[in-house]
Parts: structure tokens; sequence; C-alpha cells
């Protein structure tokens, strides 16, 4: 090789992926640094949707702020009611009646389930198959449906309040409920034989973008994505919360570290959840669905506490300090999206353009979940 | 109870560290370590194999003093430890640990963003979520718009 065409093979340019590209799923911009099709360096340009949740909670009452929470990871809305709502209960010393638990959790998993739908069909559509998008979507309409007729919202849902929920399920959602999971069960397999067993599909995922456990540790990298790398590492079941501790399901761990082990986890969870959902349907409690004697305006005493829930994403967590008055004194929100996205920049040294937007999709972000 | 067994290593670089309820608290050890031993403090957690959680500014206006909480977690006992930093409002500097863990890195621009926090031997300590001709500190108690 001559000593030109040498220099021109270490020329390297920038690319800019972003802010508005379909693959980002949001307003996301990546500064890449190219060598031909191999990615030297990428630097995440994050904040386009920012709007500073955590000074909206320091600016009004605890109240106040529920609806902020179906507004940051808007595809699974009610796992941050949980965080949220969960601290506030902690701190306040609030106790939640055993059927809103129950409610809490069932409506929480129907999230989980609408959520991986929709990251199923757009994942696919990252990685060019665009027909499978139509069948998550026509699943995931259902689960909204159902949501829809308990919380009044479709998406932004701001459904747990301090001490239970808003309003009770009735015996039209339990059926509904039931219909669905005997609907969606036998399509597993079909979403097995379509997309799974695909060898276009297999060509782009097995073997890309691998993560290691380390790297999880390192990043704070939760959910789906630490248990594509071998670790069972679930809220859900390290430090129980609600009364997911009742039921019994199993966390999918794949040890692969690869775009692949990620979608596994993903569909496994699926299963999962349908299991948890109908568990809690058969054994619902009755009885009152809000706590008594919770106060109009919440005044925790002066501390701070920390509470985790296991969102479609990850460990979402909060941190509230309360000075004793109306509002958070700090509201602290640990999205999983942010943590998750983190690595990518490490993770994505060295691999080609297209193999780094599959690893991009196998994250699962929620670009507002980043942002907050 | 792997987060006891650190208690007396948070003690010998003058750390004070309690037990707290997980149930009433959502964590298991409660440590303050003095700004200069933060990087030895973190350097325990990280050889105990912990996960890094977050990490979270708080702003005690009347008592002039920021406050840095760092969140770790342990990914098979779930155990959680938050290791607290008190500095002064006037000379906000603390020492960065993105070398010992990568994710830090954001967290700390984050909250150099919301605080104006200088972590010194940061990489790249630019707004990560501010607009990037950013002046302003938005978390601080005495910010107005």
């Amino acid at each position: 090789m001559s000593i030109e065409a040498q220099s021109i093979r270490n020329e390297t340019f920038v690319l800019n992926l972003g802010p508005q590209h379909p693959a980002t799923h949001g307003v996301l911009r990546i500064k890449l640094t190219m060598d031909g099709e191999y990615i030297m360096d990428a630097d995440p340009v994050i904040g386009y949707g920012h709007r500073m949740h955590e000074k909206m909670g320091e600016n009004r009452s605890y109240a106040k702020f529920l609806p902020n929470t179906g507004r940051m990871d808007y595809v699974a809305a009610l796992f941050n009611g949980h965080g949220y709502v969960g601290a506030v209960e902690r701190l306040a010393g609030i106790t939640v009646p055993e059927r809103a638990e129950y409610i809490r959790v069932i409506t929480s998993e129907l999230n989980r389930l609408a959520s991986h739908l929709l990251w199923l069909g757009a994942f696919l559509v990252d990685l060019g198959g665009f027909t499978p998008l139509l069948y998550c979507f026509d699943d995931r309409e259902h689960v909204l449906d159902l949501l829809e007729s308990v919380t009044g919202s479709r998406l932004t849902f701001c459904y747990y309040r301090f001490g239970g929920v808003c309003n009770d399920i009735d015996e039209d959602f339990i059926a509904g409920t039931r219909k669905f999971l005997a609907r969606l069960r036998p399509r597993m397999p079909m979403y097995d034989a379509f997309v799974t067993k695909n060898i276009i599909f297999r060509k782009r995922v097995e073997g890309i973008g691998h993560i290691s456990a380390e790297q999880c540790r390192k990043y704070g990298a939760t959910g789906p994505v630490i248990r594509g790398s071998g670790i069972a590492y679930d809220v859900r079941k390290v430090e129980p919360y609600s009364v997911y501790s009742k039921f019994n399901f199993d966390i999918p761990v794949f040890p692969e570290c690869d775009c692949m082990a990620r979608y596994k986890v993903r569909v496994e969870e699926m299963v999962q959840s349908m299991r948890i959902i109908e568990q809690a349907l058969d054994s619902l409690p009755t009885g009152p669905v809000m706590a008594e004697k919770v106060p109009r305006t919440i005044k925790p005493a002066k501390g701070d506490c920390y509470f985790n829930v296991e969102s479609a994403r990850g460990s979402f967590g909060v941190r509230v300090v309360s000075d004793g008055s109306e509002n958070a004194y700090r509201l602290k929100l640990r999205s999983p999206c942010f943590s998750n996205m983190s690595l990518f920049r490490e993770c994505s040294e060295g691999m080609l353009l297209p193999d780094a937007l599959a690893l991009l999709g196998s994250l699962d972000l929620v670009i507002p979940d980043i942002d907050r | 109870m792997k987060s006891v067994l650190l208690k007396s290593k948070f003690e010998a670089i003058a750390g004070v560290a309690a037990e707290t309820a997980h149930a009433t608290k959502g964590i298991d050890l409660d440590v303050t370590v003095p700004a200069e031993r933060l990087v030895e403090a973190v350097k325990i957690l990280d050889e105990a194999k912990f996960m890094i959680e977050a990490i979270t500014g708080v702003d005690w206006l009347a008592e002039r003093q920021l406050e840095v909480v760092y969140d770790f977690t342990h990914v098979e006992s779930g155990e959680r430890v938050a290791l607290r930093v008190r500095i002064p409002r006037d000379k906000p500097e603390l020492p960065t640990i993105s070398h010992l863990y990568g994710g830090a890195n954001w967290h700390e621009r984050e909250t150099h963003d919301f605080f104006g926090i200088i972590f010194t031997g940061h990489p790249q300590l630019i707004p990560l979520l501010l607009p990037e001709d950013a002046k302003f500190h938005p978390l601080r108690k005495d910010f107005t718009a």
C-alpha cells in the first residue's frame, strides 16, 4: 500500500447521529468520530428534553408533583409513579392496604408488557424489519385499553396516590385482563418463530454489542442490560417492595452479554409478567384501595430516604429529603436509562455503525427518562 | 451482611458509619466521610464489588454547606450504602471518582450542572443536561430564574 493510501485510511471524520434520527427514539444526539464505517469515539449529547423535574419537585407540594412522574419514562409511566409514592410513603410512614398493593402490581406488570411490546416492535424497526411492529402495537393496544379503563389515561398515567390508588378495579377489568392474557400467551410462540428464529435478525444481534458484567457494575446499568450480562439483579427479588414477595416468578438471566441476550431477557420477562398478573388476579384480596387518615397535605418528618422499583428499563430510584415542610427539600430521580446510556461510549468503541445502532436499540432508551 | 463488615474499614479512614433499617430508610449503611478521604472510601466499595447507583447533591443554605450523597448497591445481596460528604458552599470542590467508576462521569457532570460543584480531575466537566453556555446552577437554594 502506498503512503498516500495509508494516510487516507487513518483519516477520521465527525458524524452527527441525531438529534433527529429514527434510531435514537427521541431527541438524542451522538457525536461520532468515525474511521470509515468504524466508530472511534461516540460522545452522546443529551439534555434536549431536559425539563428540570427535580426542581419542580422542590417548588410544589408532594401531591402536585404526581403528574410529573408520568412524563419522564412515558412508555412505562406507572413505575415512576410507584417509585415516587413509595419513597414518600416510606418517609411519611404511610401503610398501603393490601388490595391497593395488588392493584399496583397488576397495573405495573401490565405496563411492563406494554413497554416491552413497544420496545420489541421498535427494536426490529431499528434493524430493518417493519412487520413485527404492527403485531406488537396490536397487542399493546389491548393493554392500553385496559389501563385506560382504570387510570383514565393511555400513556402518561397518574394513578398511584400516597396510601393507595385513586380508583378501584372492577369485574370488567379483571375479566378483560384474563382475556388479554389468554390472547397474548399463545402469541408468544408466534413472536418466537417470527423473530427469534429469523436468520437475518440473528446475524444482526448475536455476538454484537458486548457489555460485560463488570461494565454494568461500573456504570450502574440495571434491568435487562445487567440480566443480559449474566447477573440476576432485579429489585423485585433482591429487595422486594410492594407485594412482589408473595408471587412465584423467575428472573430471566442470559450470560451471553450481547444484544441477543438482552432481547431474550425481555421476551422471557413478558412471560413472567403474565405469570405475576395471573397469580395476583387469583389471590386479589378485598378491602379498601386507599389508606385511611392520609393527610391532605403531606408533611414528612425531617430526614431522607431512598426507594427503588424495578422499572421496565431497570432500577428506578427516588431519594426524598424532607425539611418537615409540605414541599420536598430535595427530590432526586435516579433513572435507569441515564445509567444505561452512559456506558454506550465505552461499549461502542471500535464497532461498526450499524452494529452500534443495534446496541443502542438493545439498551431500550427513553430519552425523556435520561433528560428528566 | 457485607455492609457491616465494611463499617470498620470506613472508620479507619475517619468515616462515621451507622447501620440503618432498610425498611424505613432504604439503605443499610449510612457513611459520612471527610471530603479528602472520599476516593479511599469509594475504593473500599469498589473492592467489595458494589455497583454505583447515583450521585445526589443537596444544598444546605442555612449551614453554608453542600452535601453530596453517593449511593451504592450490591448486585447480589441488594444491600445499599450511602456515602455522604459535606463541603463548604463557597469552595465547592471534590475529587472525581470517575476513574474508579465510569458511570460517575455523567453523575458528576449532572451534579456540576445543578450545584456548581467542581470535581477536580474530571476528564470532561462540561454541561450535560443544561445548555452548553449555562452559567447558573438551578438546584442551589438561592437560585432565582
